[in-house]
């Protein structure tokens, strides 16, 4: 072993225990309530898990939660950044969670027309 | 992409809390639900809250559980991981506002603890040296290596202020600079991993939660000092902490991180296990260098030191585990951030088992300084049951008892000797208003007249003739010239002990008498125990108003001394047969059973004529 390789070997391993130290910059936070559930919130948070890891996005955590309150227009997620600002994304399915993925995790842009609702800021 | 990790504390108290079947209905649920993909189990070290056991910590929301079993699995997989919302039966409850507390952070266990040594038990899974990697494990001893001349890293330690853990808190620095200077070669390290202390489980949750800290601590002491090889010296109570430390040695081997050419550089170093019978002596670094040589575990006079001749002769340094653990941290992020941590006097951060009448029992991580009363109600949670808190004792077997009205001292190694206490290894032991401070002294008496190697005759003879007096006094035999015979004989054990054993081991008698001294006084002078523990002294009585006569009382009792009164459905003691074993109060149902300690004041109720239990076939002595 020399610095390098052990350099290598926390890079990699860092992947398995960073979920525990928190500070990501994206937290995604899925709606499971029964009605996300039925609308297919299950397919699209295992899209979206497969296409994080695909992309190895490392400073994305994916929570999931009971209902927003959006019935009506499941499944959605919600986008948490560092800064404090929050994006909701409704009506999604598998194709948009990919999108979702590789723009606003992947780039920092946000999918204007699946946003729904003003974006928030909270402090 | 592995979305959540539920951690499951594998540590020895909720293994033996029936953890191993929690993990298995957890992986089992998983599969089912087909939820293995995203969610990860892993099996860490102690998280501290033992009695709270089995616990689970599931990250990134840090969701805590208590009291997990493997019924519980399924609603909890269905709440948390389906639904997203935490599964409210197994929150712990704030005892304030019985609000539920959903995260780890917010649980005022956890959240009052300052976590340097214990920062990764509960948190990796200590058979998998990647994770230890993860958490920059080994970036200490490669920037040591090849960055740092091995003066730099004892000047670093120094700086520290770091002091070894192992009770005498002797500056480690200077220790092993003592090891560094001295000529003969070739030179060993020592972890004492024997504790010793009945109740202390401190070193035992560091090897079992993050064996690698100790290895890479003693890696850098042995670069720092000139050291070859280490041993670790572990008792073999700690099964589990042997396997894992086992596979921590041979994982650190298999990446080039314990044998030849470390980091590409000429410093090689040698680490192995060597398993103690567990024995408290041979945590005594001269006894314990005697063990590992297979000799018998007695301590030899200080000086030599071990510095001077210490294992085969050779010069040896030895240091606790924690102090081991301590080492990484420090030369990570520096000697200057890690004596911000402390006092003036004592730097850093100690791990304390809390034990006793308390409500939180387990292991608390906390600056030097905190005081008692912080550790014990704020950490600890106070004292369960609306009893009263009468002392702590601190520092094992051999330490001292302190009252409530010094619980506001901040814990450092001076402060608690001036109250006659010691630091030790950090166990505190919590006692509440039914606890008798006679009782007590005797109880640690007894574990070090028994543990006395028997070498030296003030230890050996001194402990035993302080503990004959206090079974006297325990049972009612004591005289008033007794207490003062303690203190001589506390201070000649004290004085001309050759070993820590001998020289600590009068500390809760002594202390005791300071503190209490009323309580010795009720037991010689009255003949009373006021706690109502010491069994020459209790009597137990039937109260008549609450017996309703369903005879399970005397039915319970191993001497038949409970009988019938003759006509009435009444039971009576016949006190003088009576052995105070206490069966019948634990058994009735009606609050009819009373025990008291008035001593010469008791009066014995009039004997009424008796006859036999109905139905049980006993010779009727009265
Ligand atoms: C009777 C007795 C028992 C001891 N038991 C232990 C023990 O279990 N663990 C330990 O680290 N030190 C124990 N010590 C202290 C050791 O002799 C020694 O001081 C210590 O291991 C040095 O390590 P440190 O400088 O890191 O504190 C004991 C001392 C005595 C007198």
């Amino acid at each position: 072993m020399n610095l390098e390789e052990l350099k290598k070997l926390k890079e990699k391993a860092q992947r398995q225990v960073a979920l525990r130290e928190g500070n990501k910059k994206y937290r995604v936070v899925v709606s499971m309530g029964t009605s996300g559930i039925a609308a297919g919130a299950r397919d699209v948070m295992k899209t979206m898990l497969d296409e994080i890891e695909k992309r190895g996005l490392d400073d994305v955590e994916v929570r999931v939660t009971g209902e927003h309150g959006l019935e009506d227009v499941e499944p959605v997620i919600r986008i948490e950044e560092a800064g404090g600002e929050e994006t909701t994304y409704a009506r999604l399915d598998a194709e948009k969670a990919k999108k979702i993925v590789a723009e606003h995790l992947g780039k920092g842009k946000k999918v204007e027309n699946l946003a729904v609702g003003k974006q928030k800021k909270t402090e | 992409m592995i979305r959540s990790n539920v951690l499951v504390c594998g540590g020895a108290g909720c293994l033996s809390s029936g953890c191993h079947a929690v993990q298995d209905a957890l992986k089992q649920e998983l599969t089912k639900r087909g939820l293995d993909k995203e969610i990860n189990i892993v099996v860490t070290g102690c998280m501290g809250p033992c009695d709270l056991g089995p616990v689970i910590l599931v990250h990134p929301d840090g969701t805590f559980y208590q009291r997990v079993t493997a019924l519980d699995v399924p609603a909890l997989v269905e709440e948390h991981f389906i639904k997203g919302r935490a599964y409210a039966k197994l929150l712990p409850k704030d005892e304030v506002s019985a609000n539920l507390i959903t995260t780890q952070r917010d649980f005022g266990f956890f959240a009052k603890q300052e976590k340097i040594v214990l920062a990764n038990c509960g948190l990796i899974d200590a058979e998998n040296i990647e994770e230890y990697i993860a958490r920059d494990g080994y970036a200490a001893l490669g920037t040591v290596l090849t960055t740092k001349k091995p003066a730099d890293v004892i000047a670093e330690i120094k700086l520290s202020g770091l002091r070894g853990r192992g009770g005498a808190g002797f500056p480690t620095g200077v220790k092993w600079e003592l090891l560094a200077k001295a000529p003969a070669t070739p030179k060993f390290l020592i972890c004492n991993a024997d504790e010793g202390d009945p109740g202390a489980f401190m070193n035992r949750a560091v090897l079992e939660g993050d064996p690698h800290a100790v290895l890479e601590g003693m890696i850098i002491g042995g670069y720092a000092t000139g050291a070859s090889r280490g041993f670790i010296y572990i008792r073999a109570e700690y099964p589990l902490a042997i396997k894992r430390l086992q596979i921590a040695i041979d994982q650190a081997y298999q990446h080039g991180l314990l044998g030849k050419n470390l980091f590409e550089t000429d410093f090689s170093f040698d680490i192995e296990m060597r398993i103690g019978a567990g024995a408290f002596v041979c945590g005594e670094e001269t006894a314990l260098m005697r063990s590992i040589e297979g000799r018998r575990g007695q301590p030899s006079p200080r000086p030599p030191f071990p510095a001077q001749r210490g294992l085969w002769g050779k010069p040896t340094n030895i240091n606790n585990v924690e102090t081991w653990a301590t080492v990484p941290a420090i030369i990570r992020k520096g000697a200057n951030w890690y004596n911000q941590f402390g006092t003036e006097k004592t730097k850093g951060t100690k791990v304390f088992a809390l034990a006793g009448k308390i409500r939180n029992t387990g292991l608390v991580e906390v600056p030097y300084g905190t005081t008692l009363r912080q550790i014990i109600f704020g950490i600890g949670g106070g004292i369960p049951g609306g009893k009263k808190f009468k002392a702590v004792q601190t520092g094992g077997p051999s330490g001292g008892v302190i009252p409530a009205e010094h619980l506001d001292t901040p814990v450092e190694y001076e402060s608690l000797q001036k109250l006659g206490s010691i630091m030790g290894s950090g166990g505190m032991v919590v006692m509440d208003e039914d606890s008798c401070m006679v009782d007590v002294a005797r109880f640690f008496l007894e574990f070090c007249c028994d543990e006395s190697c028997g070498k030296c005759p003030p230890c050996r003879v001194g402990t035993k003739q302080i503990l004959n007096i206090l079974e006297r006094i325990c049972a009612g035999e004591g005289q008033m010239e007794d207490l003062d015979k303690l203190e001589q004989l506390a201070a000649v054990v004290k004085d001309a002990s050759l070993c820590g054993l001998g020289q600590t081991a009068p500390n809760p008698v002594q202390t005791t008498l300071r503190y209490f001294r009323a309580e010795y006084e009720a037991h010689i002078k009255e003949k009373r125990c006021p706690a109502k523990v010491c069994r020459g002294l209790l009597t137990y009585t039937i109260h008549y108003d609450n017996c309703v006569g369903c005879s399970i009382c005397a039915r319970n009792c191993p001497t038949n001394t409970i009988l019938k009164v003759k006509g009435q459905k009444k039971y009576y003691i016949i006190e003088d047969d009576c052995i105070q074993c206490g069966a019948c109060l634990d058994v009735c149902k009606f609050n009819a059973i009373l025990k008291a300690s008035d001593g010469v004041a008791h009066v014995v109720p009039p004997k009424p004529e008796l006859e036999p239990v109905p139905g049980r076939k006993v010779m009727v002595t009265a």
